[in-house]
């Protein structure tokens, strides 16, 4: 028997640490790991409150993120890949043509 | 029992989020992702959604991290370089995420009509969950097949060795 608040901390908890993988890490692929990150903590949240008022909307929501994150897996690494063959680094440092 | 899968499962899911993000080398960062993947597998199952944990095992575990370690070791990416980065990100990133978690955790800390989840909650049936799926909601999974559709031929278009690319090199 636990407060279901536990499990919106964790989900907030996740959510955090992959905004904070977006910020300090220099590889594309990690980057796009902790995208992914943030996607599984906001499902928590949406799991969560599915639990909370008893409605099977909210993890039928889950259902739909989960097949657009597999659909943008799917198209980013092929991005990831047709980059990787144009400038032969993975590193967003050298990759950075349309920085101001 | 809840209260010692939720803590063991959340410590392990807490631990394989950073642990992707110390790990030098990508491959390391997705076995740790894999990690946090199949705690949440659990966390949701401790929640009662039964079917959305075979789907995260089989969707997220499964296909999409197979494809990320497909691309890392297709691509031979090695160990990250140390770079000093973007100074920007760092000195408005970090505040942003330390206010935002903080404006989070004190909003939940302070909600008072939330329940707490047992083990005796019961789950929800994959009967219950496709009866609502495909009654109510058929034309949106519809359309995500459409999105599937597109998504395949966007990633063989992009991936595939084409005319256009060797003019980028």
């Amino acid at each position: 028997m636990i407060p279901l608040s536990w499990y919106l901390l964790l989900s907030a908890a996740l959510f955090a640490l992959g905004i904070v993988g977006f910020l300090i890490r220099r590889n594309l692929i990690t980057i796009f790991m902790s995208i992914e990150l943030m996607l599984n903590g906001v499902n928590l949240s949406f799991v969560t409150f599915a639990h909370q008022w008893h409605l099977v909307k909210g993890q039928i929501f889950v259902f739909f993120v989960m097949v657009v994150a597999a659909a943008e897996a799917a198209v980013g690494l092929a991005i990831i890949i047709s980059i990787f063959r144009a400038r032969a680094t993975l590193a967003v440092d050298r990759i950075d043509l349309m920085k101001l | 029992m809840h209260l010692i899968l939720f803590i063991m499962f959340a410590g392990l899911c807490l631990a394989g989020a950073l642990n992707l993000l110390l790990q030098k080398h990508p491959i390391n960062s997705a076995l740790s992702l894999v990690v946090v993947m199949t705690s949440l597998a659990v966390l949701y199952l401790l929640l009662g959604a039964e079917f959305l944990a075979a789907a995260q095992i089989i969707v997220y575990a499964g296909a999409i991290m197979v494809l990320f370690t497909f691309v890392i070791m297709l691509l031979n990416a090695g160990r990250e370089e140390r770079t000093r980065g973007s100074v920007s990100a760092v000195a408005l990133g970090f505040p942003a995420v330390a206010a935002i978690l903080a404006v989070i955790a004190t909003v939940i800390l302070k909600a008072q009509d939330l329940g707490s989840a047992s083990l005796s909650d019961g789950i929800t049936s994959t009967e219950e969950l496709s009866r609502v799926l495909f009654h109510e909601l058929l034309l949106p999974f519809e359309v995500t097949s459409v999105l599937i559709l597109i998504a395949i031929l966007g990633a063989v278009a992009l991936a595939r060795r084409g005319n256009g690319e060797e003019a980028g090199k």
